[in-house]
């Protein structure tokens, strides 16, 4: 589903080099390493957000390496989540969903149904503002979802929160995956988030990613 | 101590309005209200600061994302130009803009081709319009349009400086979240910075407008302060002043104060909606 081959960026000073490894369509994949070693650039560049200076990204089987972030079709969830602040739950929800132009019907009926999903139904008209820290994160994700994307990126999704919170998202993220079917590409550096919902453990390490146990 | 510094200086405004004002009466108003003269610099000033803020808005807003959000060779350089106005005399910018418009770049002046350009659209204009705005001769120096660009000059700086500290205040990640969601970089600019950035658009336009109110200099030199045409309350106070009339002076003075109160209170109102 998706594949990197041979990757290099350059954020900086910061170079990583030779990155390659492959998500089948559905899995769970945690990539983890430690802080500062380029898990966020990597979840960049496959978003486009940050140019590749040598290698490709597939995602499907299509070279997606020069398209815009727009045209690539991916959930991106960032660690800090960045949720629109003007606009209240629904509008996340339906941000996608307005710029494919879909019908306001076929935009309600989705908004609930990711709602439902998440468990945010009475959060709809709520602005941002205010919202539990288990919330946004879920406002988030549904934001990211609501569109259908074929590939979800995680960036560190479960580390602002507390343990109680965290256990319940860790739920929450398996049933979404469940229900979708989406491939999850996530970043993290907690061992016992990664042993609960990987399929594959991914290991970054002096700019090389590597399957955990090789 | 803190309150103490601070009220002091709030102090010294208060004795400042209330020492204008003790140099007044109601009559002087409505001496300087009757005559034509000020009552024409009073709506220019009107439209002269407004359209000047609206510009200053305008380029401010864009310059301001691109200095915030982008790392470019030559930044420092666009920074220190951007800066220049807020630091030279006001004096030499209008000598400056004189200078500009009359200095011959490849055989005409700037003052010439903009006179040639508003003939040209003059001269296309529909028969309908009327006749005052088809033939009537528009020239930058020493005309409305050399106020509006006097009082554009300085105010834009300020403009430029607020919306710039407002960009760097938006988290850029919250934009690149949009494009992963299918917003093209213009999309993302309006639908999610561009939002957020209102209550700061409003400051500069605020800050544009106070500044291009108080523009004496640049105008003077620039576009004259002659009586009718390019006469605005700043230059009404220098005008009244130089004939020794210091009653019509000081009443045009509060008339600014509280004409800068009115437009900052209700910019403050709406701003403070927007926040919300």
């Amino acid at each position: 589903m998706i594949q990197l081959e041979d990757v290099s960026i350059t954020a900086g000073s910061f170079r990583l080099s030779g990155v390659s490894f492959e998500l089948s369509r559905g899995e769970h994949v945690v990539l983890m390493g430690r802080t500062g070693r380029g898990k966020t650039t990597i979840l960049e560049a496959i978003c486009g957000l940050r140019p590749v200076t040598t290698g490709r990204i597939l995602l499907g089987k299509v070279d997606v390496t020069n398209w815009d972030p727009a045209d690539r079709r991916i959930g991106y969830l960032p660690q800090d989540l960045a949720l629109f602040p003007t606009l209240n739950v629904y509008e996340h929800f339906a941000f996608a969903l307005r710029l494919q132009k879909r019908s306001r019907e076929a935009i309600d009926q989705r908004v609930v149904e990711m709602a439902e999903l998440l468990g945010v139904t009475p959060l709809l008209g709520r602005q941002i503002q205010g919202l539990s820290g288990g919330e946004s994160q879920r406002v988030a994700l549904g934001r990211a979802l609501a569109a259908e994307p074929p590939v979800l990126l995680l960036d560190e999704p479960l580390s602002a929160l507390d343990d109680a919170t965290r256990l319940e998202m860790r739920g929450l993220l398996k049933q979404v995956q469940q229900k979708t079917g989406v491939t999850i590409l996530h970043v993290t550096h907690n061992r016992h988030d990664a042993e609960a919902l990987a399929d594959r453990v991914l290991v970054l390490e002096e700019g090389r990613v590597r399957e955990n146990g090789e | 101590m803190l309150g103490t510094i601070g009220g002091c200086y709030l102090v010294l405004m208060v004795l400042l309005l209330v020492a204008n004002a003790s140099y007044t009466d109601p009559s002087h108003f409505k001496a300087i209200l009757a005559k034509p003269e000020i009552r024409y610099a009073f709506k220019l000033t009107i439209v002269s600061c407004t359209v000047a803020a609206i510009m200053s808005l305008w380029v401010g807003t864009a310059l301001g994302y691109l200095l915030a959000r982008f790392s470019f060779r030559g930044k420092w350089l666009v920074d220190t130009l951007v800066d220049v106005p807020i630091v030279l005399p006001p004096l030499v910018l209008g000598l400056s803009l004189l200078i500009l418009f009359h200095l011959p770049i490849g055989g005409q002046r700037l003052e010439d081709l903009f006179q040639d350009a508003a003939r040209w659209v003059q001269g296309r204009l529909p028969s309908w319009m009327p006749e005052a705005v088809r033939t009537t001769p528009l020239r930058i120096t020493y005309g409305v349009p050399g106020v509006i660009l006097a009082q554009f000059s300085v105010a834009c700086a300020f403009a430029i400086r607020t919306m710039r500290i407002t960009f760097s205040q938006i988290n850029p990640r919250a934009e690149q979240v949009a494009r992963t969601l299918g917003c093209s970089r213009g999309q993302a600019f309006w639908r999610i910075t561009l939002p957020q950035a209102l209550p700061g658009m409003l400051s500069a336009f605020t800050v544009a407008w106070a500044r291009s109110l108080g523009e004496f200099g640049p105008i003077l030199v620039f576009a004259g302060a002659t009586r009718m045409r390019t006469e605005v309350l700043s230059t009404t106070v220098f005008l009244e002043l130089s004939v020794g009339n210091l009653e019509a002076s000081v009443a045009v003075s509060l008339l600014m104060v509280a004409m800068a109160f009115a437009v900052l209170g209700v910019l403050r109102l709406v701003g403070g909606e927007l926040g919300r």
